[in-house]
């Protein structure tokens, strides 16, 4: 309304423009992988097939959050790179330890290796990029 | 000749990916010249998709589904130009991480799309 009213605060200026390339790529992936296999074949690996929607859903969230910005977006964006890396990981773990629960694989399974570990690696960096903004954004 | 023109964009995609990787360690943005090179590895992947549709309706059929294969053709096309986009908005080196990242993405798709058509 007015000039005083302060702009949100950027989250994809320098690396951050890097994560939502790589969210966005995630979020292609993991939403029409998952929309194929649902549409064709969900009978075959239900729960794969529910995760790597869900994963994708989660994705497109987090590069809402980051295209969006400010404080709130910020904090929602932690938070479900926290839910990200959380299910990544227990995915992950599940898939090694008992794989007969997975007919085929998910966007996360065994730690996200068919998409060379960047659902491992994005939530991690991701998380250190939204930490470290907090305090050069804050006026 | 499909498989042919996929050898080709992944290989321009990975030289798009060093020349903007080498931009972004001089702490350089994206220039002109890195443009012109997407707009080259672009029409590769336009060039790759017509040619996939012709291939389609020529009564061909990919090894692993027509319509992953379509979905791959449109993810290449979309690939480059949508990091060109955000290396545009990012006018520092990070812009050119982005597109050097957008070509090494094209270059996996190019992996996929061999594999999928059935080399």
């Amino acid at each position: 309304m007015t000039a005083v009213q302060e702009k949100p605060a950027r989250l994809i200026s320098g690396p951050g423009m890097l994560l939502v390339w790589f969210y966005g790529v995630m979020v292609v992936g993991a939403v029409s992988r998952s929309v194929f296999q649902i549409a064709t074949d969900f009978q075959r690996a239900p729960l794969a097939y529910s995760l790597s929607a869900v994963a994708g859903v989660v994705y497109g969230f987090i590069t809402y959050s980051l295209v969006r910005g400010g404080e709130t977006a910020r904090k929602a964006a932690l938070v479900c790179c926290a839910a990200e890396l959380a299910g990544v990981l227990l995915v992950g773990t599940w898939t090694v330890v008992d794989s007969s629960a997975f007919p085929d694989a998910t966007v996360w399974s065994d730690f996200g290796m068919g998409y060379v570990f960047i659902p491992v690696l994005l939530p991690i960096s991701a998380m250190y990029w939204l930490r470290k903004s907090r305090s050069t954004v804050t006026p | 000749m499909l498989n042919a023109l996929t050898l080709v964009t992944g290989i321009a995609a990975l030289l798009l990916a060093a020349w903007c990787g080498w931009a972004a360690y001089r702490d350089q943005p994206t220039k002109d010249w890195h443009f012109i090179g997407m707009a080259v590895v672009s029409v590769l992947a336009v060039l790759q998709l017509v040619i996939g549709i012709v291939q389609l309706v020529r009564g061909e059929k990919p090894e692993q589904g027509t319509t992953i294969f379509v979905a791959y053709l449109l993810g290449a096309f979309a690939c480059v130009p949508a990091a060109g986009m955000m290396s545009l908005a990012e006018r520092t080196r990070w812009g050119s991480v982005t597109a050097a990242a957008g070509g090494v993405v094209l270059a996996v798709l190019e992996v996929r799309l061999y594999d999928i058509w059935g080399g």
